[in-house]
């Protein structure tokens, strides 16, 4: 039998029984999802509470002297506490309300850029980036004559702190780096690389889309200037996410958006802005994502985002062991510090086809460049396969994907 | 044959499969023995970049009739790309660019074709009914 080591104060069965979806089937087969690196399934509570707010709780929030808008306020607003203590920041002025983690980095890219970002000054990024924490920073240095410079990634998937140095100068005025590489699922020793950052002057942005489901995430601890998340792959709602930065960096930066509720003053002339965190925060949000959000982050707390690591830490090792024992099988990425991700290909056989066949079993991987195309590159490879794991997912499941994967594999060789 | 008639055979002949397991079955064995693409066809103008998979397509006249030559990097891909040349091979310009493509939906296949697949295929249709159309005016 399976390792019971973990049973005892974490019940994945209990778990799965508050995600609804996983009860469907998918061509007549029970629903196998590993696609959770690209957007994780919802629990009730999610989505009771999105239902509750529709259906007596909403209005539009920091308008209106109405009993509603004044309850949908505090609704709005406890989320940013909640996301507040949940990634230690020291004020409510530092969390910032975006659609996604897309959304935030493109802000920064936006206006940290207009007021720190100057002809001849350096960008630095990985090549471990999603396309979302490539491109705006290309389209920063088009703008402003800056140049983008990037640290390379190790056959194995990981990035050496002595080459993040290496490209770190004077000019560089920031250091843009993902926590968790959405593709190969690596790691990055981010203390290091902020200190390293810190070492010549430059800020820290942590693109933390792929870990704040698996890993704790304390911006004092990882001491970074700016973080961006998305609510979706939180177990939350689609369409909310968040960027924190230090207060002092987001008084100088100027708004990103103009529209209502980032005013204090409008004037034909001139017009004066609102504090933080309103100042970045133009026109009506999205109220009961933001909302929902919160029981995402409670449901998350409740069972302890260290017991999550270690399970799906769990699932990954049985699935990265049971793959190896199928022929031709070539996984893509194997740093030495892991979360959630298998990438793999598997000899004469292009991933579209696997993810199709896999598909038709019920199981659904992702399959393709994974909007990482840079580090695809460096393998020489046009795509992988990629199984993505979640707090629900269960050895059980690998077994059925194992077995998924030699059918497919049989069925094509 | 008409176009129609040969949806009609494909429709029919995919009637005898019970499970998914023999119509992929059918599918690969299609795209493992479709007839390759002349490498010289495999340039940058004949090909259609899906997002996932590639597929490079060639057209030409043959007497009166448009004929296509078609060749993907994923065998699944290719197996379709093998029963689109199936159909639409072979016909008159303005047939293919008149053309109401409805076997895949009939032999549960739609979903290859929606664009969230990214595997070039919609595009491929999309570069064969054009091929259609402008084989057609050229005659005209």
């Amino acid at each position: 039998m399976h390792s019971t080591i973990l049973t005892k104060q974490f019940d994945v069965q209990a778990i799965r029984e508050d995600f609804p979806i996983l009860k469907i089937k998918v061509h007549n087969k029970p629903l196998v999802y590993f696609d959770n690196a690209a957007s994780t399934q919802k629990p009730q509570s999610v989505i009771d509470k999105i239902t509750e707010v529709y259906t007596s709780q909403y209005a539009n929030i920091h308008r209106g002297v109405h009993h509603l808008s004044q309850l949908g306020t505090g609704l709005y607003e406890e989320t940013r506490k909640t996301v507040q203590n949940f990634i230690h920041a020291q004020s409510e002025k530092e969390i910032i309300y975006t659609k996604g983690t897309t959304d935030g980095i493109n802000l920064l890219a936006y206006a940290w850029s207009a007021a720190y970002l100057k002809s001849g000054d350096e960008i630095l990024i990985t090549a471990l980036e999603h396309h979302s924490n490539i491109i705006p920073w290309q389209l920063a240095c088009q703008r402003h004559g800056a140049i983008l410079k990037v640290v390379p990634v190790q056959d194995d998937g990981s990035i050496l702190i002595e080459d993040v140095k290496k490209n770190l100068t004077e000019k560089t005025k920031l250091f843009a780096f993902t926590h968790v590489s959405n593709a190969l699922g690596t790691i990055n020793p981010i203390a290091d690389f902020v200190e390293a950052a810190k070492s010549v002057g430059a800020h820290t942005l942590i693109d933390c889309a792929q870990s704040i489901q698996h890993i704790p995430v304390d911006v004092q601890a990882f001491g970074c200037d700016f973080l961006a998340f998305s609510g979706h792959k939180l177990y939350g709602p689609t369409g909310i996410g968040i960027l924190y930065g230090k207060e002092k960096l987001l008084e100088e930066i100027p708004p990103f958006q103009g529209g209502g509720d980032m005013i204090k003053d409008v004037k034909f002339e001139k017009t004066s802005y609102n504090e933080l965190p309103f100042k970045f925060e133009a026109g009506t949000p999205h109220i009961t994502g933001a909302i929902a959000l919160k029981q995402a982050i409670d449901y998350v707390q409740n069972i302890g985002i260290e017991l999550i690591h270690a399970h799906e830490d769990e699932v990954l090792r049985y699935a990265t062991t049971q793959i190896l024992q199928i022929d031709g099988v070539r996984i893509i990425g194997q740093a030495p510090h892991k979360t959630s991700v298998l990438s793999f290909l598997i000899d004469g056989t292009h991933p579209y086809d696997i993810g199709v066949l896999l598909d038709q079993q019920g199981i659904a991987v992702r399959t393709g460049h994974h909007c990482a195309q840079p580090i695809m590159d460096q393998y020489c490879i046009p795509g992988t396969c990629r199984a993505s794991f979640a707090v629900y997912n269960t050895l059980e499941e690998v077994d059925i994907f194992i077995a998924g994967l030699k059918k497919a594999t049989k069925m094509l060789l | 044959m008409s176009i129609n008639e040969i949806q009609d055979q494909v429709i029919e002949d995919f009637s005898w499969y019970e499970d998914w397991t023999d119509k992929y079955e059918y599918i690969i064995d299609l795209g493992k023995t479709l007839e390759p693409l002349d490498e010289q066809f495999k340039k940058d103008e004949n090909l259609i970049i899906g997002c996932q998979s590639k597929v490079w397509l060639h057209a030409y006249m043959d007497a009166n009739v448009l004929k296509f030559n078609a060749d993907s990097d994923a065998i699944i891909t290719k197996g379709i790309i093998g029963l689109l040349i199936k159909v639409f091979s072979g016909h008159a310009p303005q047939e293919i660019a008149d053309a109401d493509l409805y076997f895949l939906d009939q032999i549960g296949l739609q979903e290859h074709l929606s664009p969230n697949r990214a595997n070039g295929l919609v595009s491929m249709v999309k570069q064969i009914r054009t091929y259609g159309v402008a084989y057609s005016n050229l005659k005209s």
